[in-house]
């Protein structure tokens, strides 16, 4: 029983100036940190796809398809890391069943259906139904038996059917955008709706969560393309991912933008809150914020892109570094996750004290839990592009 | 004849995938409405005139930081023993000469709170016993995704144990850090002004263990009750007034430095 405290006993030896005794512990760990990363990266993913479809980027071809399963492959896994974290996950159904209107976390669970079912699913769907009709005649064992059902029985392949499949996905993903934004936009505001904590309550939240989102989206999809086309030994098309990285550049410059004025703003109006904070950021945080988010996830990244639109060395040299800027853009907003939720926490409410925070390696809450909700969807991903190639597809949408 | 059979195909497509998506669609809206509309029905429970509307009265001059209160609370109410559990404590403030102002809680008060800065260099020192505002404006129970935590009709905060799902979110969400996780249940606990106490017509157990009457509890809409009296005749303030949570524990003598 004793081993249950131990943690919180030693946290309690290193508190630091007075905070209410129950704000010892953190209560939104390492679980709620990857909830709204996981979130983000399928909000981004999407957003690059209909960039492409709706926005007419047609130099981003080569990513739509991928951009779309990775946004379905992390969407899949996108609850369970909230669920895991839960001290009663089998009630989890009651905030469908009984949702208290008046709670952010409540209604998230219908934009996130709203966004599996009516965007996500059907946009895969029209776009890849007459591939699936056509795979279905020529494959065999659990891939002909997959086609055939989820073709639902309509089985046209000829060009009428083919332009009216591409009108009702050209009309979902432009649906879709809206409700890409709804989505991390209202996670953001699951944060900043909470007036108790003045770390999170910002009303700037939502809008800094969704250009996080679409930063972190766009640099995984940037990540997978390039360890796809190594994996299926193809030629990485340069002209797309010169573009991607165009737009990291472009969407990480506003993101940063607005993080930058939260802080500015807080730093010049100087509330109640403000003496704790800038403890908080200059001290518990420097390494998570100043380190991580700022300069590894955010003026490497600008630096590095922001020289490519105005030298552009070789082509093997691009491909290195963008690798590399894809990979610190996904650790930076991982921290700047890590900086919202674990930093929201550290100090308490009486505003005049830090209590300390230590993830574990095991557990619900742990590392290597962490560790699993990332592969998962990198699983998933994998068994969609096996099941579903978006390079061997024969139709493609105007 | 081709055409045909892919129109009736498209129709029927439609069809299905129409009252399916709608149906999904419609079930979503109507649901959370239904609560609304069931919440609505009830007369709204505060405005119930004939309940009575529970409230608290702090005296800070009075506490002498004994922490009998929080000690009682935890007897009573199974809260476990550790020092991260606390349905109330107590805070011990003391303004230095220099400005400073040092506040220890040392096991929530629990045993008696003794003053650590030496006499020559205390500007002044006070008390001040913290539980749940009870708000009328609660922010945990707004935030709470299933309405586990409720507002009682007599105007206490609640939490359904066999209802909540241990998401932390109200934790998260109340400005005072009244509410915890209960290690034991695994739902978020929080005080209750003693509710089994006080609906068989005896006071919440901090009260009744009180030796100097600092805490004072009492129906807010009986004119009559010590707890009208007490703040006819006392200037009273409310924790984090900024908040607008609407609190029903009032405090008398409270100072600035408190939050």
């Amino acid at each position: 029983m004793q081993d249950q405290y131990q943690h919180l006993y030693q946290a309690l030896s290193q508190v630091e100036g007075y905070i209410y005794p129950n704000d010892i512990d953190l209560h939104w760990g390492l679980m709620i940190v990857l909830y709204p990363y996981i979130t983000g990266l399928v909000a981004g993913a999407f957003i690059l796809a209909s960039l492409e479809r709706v926005f007419d980027v047609k130099v981003l071809k080569p990513t739509y398809g991928l951009a779309l399963l990775t946004a379905l492959a992390f969407l899949l896994v996108a609850t369970l890391p909230l669920v895991s974290h839960l001290e009663h996950p089998f009630r989890s159904y009651e905030i469908f069943m009984t949702p208290n209107p008046t709670s952010a976390m409540a209604i998230f669970g219908f934009i996130y259906l709203w966004y599996l079912m009516a965007v996500l699913l059907l946009e895969i769907w029209f776009d890849y139904r007459r591939d699936f009709v056509i795979w279905s005649k020529t494959s065999t064992g659990f891939k002909k038996l997959f086609y055939k059902v989820i073709t639902l029985g309509i089985n046209d392949t000829d060009e009428k059917s083919a332009k009216l499949d591409n009108k009702l996905g050209y009309f979902i993903t432009v649906l879709g955008i809206p409700s890409a934004f709804l989505l991390h936009g209202y996670v953001g505001f699951i944060f900043g709706s909470i007036k108790a904590n003045p770390w999170w309550s910002t009303v700037l939240m939502p809008v800094i969560f969704l250009f996080s989102a679409m930063v972190s989206g766009i640099a995984l999809v940037m990540v997978i393309y390039m360890v796809v086309c190594w994996v299926r030994k193809v030629r990485i098309d340069m002209p797309a991912l010169d573009t991607i990285a165009k737009y990291l550049f472009y969407i990480l410059i506003i993101d940063f933008t607005l993080e930058s004025l939260d802080q500015f703003h807080r730093i010049y109006e100087a509330e109640e809150s403000f003496d704790i904070i800038k403890v908080l950021v200059s001290g518990k945080l420097n390494i998570t914020l100043l380190l991580m988010q700022v300069m590894l996830g955010t003026v490497i990244p600008l630096f590095v892109i922001g020289l490519f639109q105005i030298y552009k060395p070789a082509e093997k040299i691009r491909k290195t570094a963008y690798f590399i800027v894809g990979i610190f853009v996904l650790i930076g907003i991982f921290f700047m996750r890590w900086n919202v939720v674990i930093g929201g926490q550290l100090f308490s409410k009486s505003l005049s004290g830090f209590t300390s925070f230590k993830a574990v390696y095991y557990g619900m809450e742990g590392y290597l839990m962490a560790a699993l909700w990332l592969i998962l969807p990198l699983g998933i991903l994998a068994f969609l592009l096996w099941l579903m190639p978006p390079w061997k597809k024969l139709s493609y949408h105007d | 004849m081709g055409t045909d059979r892919i129109k009736n195909n498209r129709r029927k497509f439609f069809k299905t995938s129409a009252a399916l998506i709608g149906g999904t669609i419609a079930y979503s809206l109507i649901k959370p409405l239904e609560v609304i509309s069931q919440v609505e029905d009830k007369p709204k429970t505060t405005d119930n005139k004939e309940l009575p509307l529970w409230g608290m009265a702090v005296d800070i001059e009075s506490c002498v930081g004994c922490g009998k209160c929080a000690e009682a609370c935890k007897i009573e109410n199974n809260v476990p023993e550790e020092p991260f559990y606390f349905r109330t404590w107590v805070e011990q403030y003391t303004v230095k000469n220099d400005g400073e102002v040092k506040i220890e809680s040392p096991n929530g008060g629990i045993g008696g709170l003794k003053q650590s800065v030496p006499d020559e260099d205390i500007f002044k020192s006070f008390m001040v016993p913290k539980l749940c505002n009870h708000c009328s404006e609660a922010p945990c129970v707004q935030a709470c995704p299933v309405g586990a935590t409720y507002i009682s009709p007599d105007g206490v905060v609640l939490v359904d144990d066999s209802y909540c799902i241990g998401c932390s979110y109200c934790i998260n969400a109340c400005p005072y850090g009244a509410r915890f996780m209960n290690p034991i249940t695994e739902v978020a606990d929080k005080c209750t002004f003693c509710y089994h106490r006080i609906s068989e017509g005896l006071v919440p157990a901090c009260v009744e263990v009180c030796p100097t009457d600092a805490r004072i509890f009492g129906n807010l809409r009986d004119k009559k009750s010590d707890l009208v009296k007490f703040l006819q005749k006392n200037p009273t303030q409310v924790l984090k007034p900024h908040l607008n949570t609407h609190s029903r524990v009032f405090y008398n003598g409270l100072s600035s430095e408190v939050r």
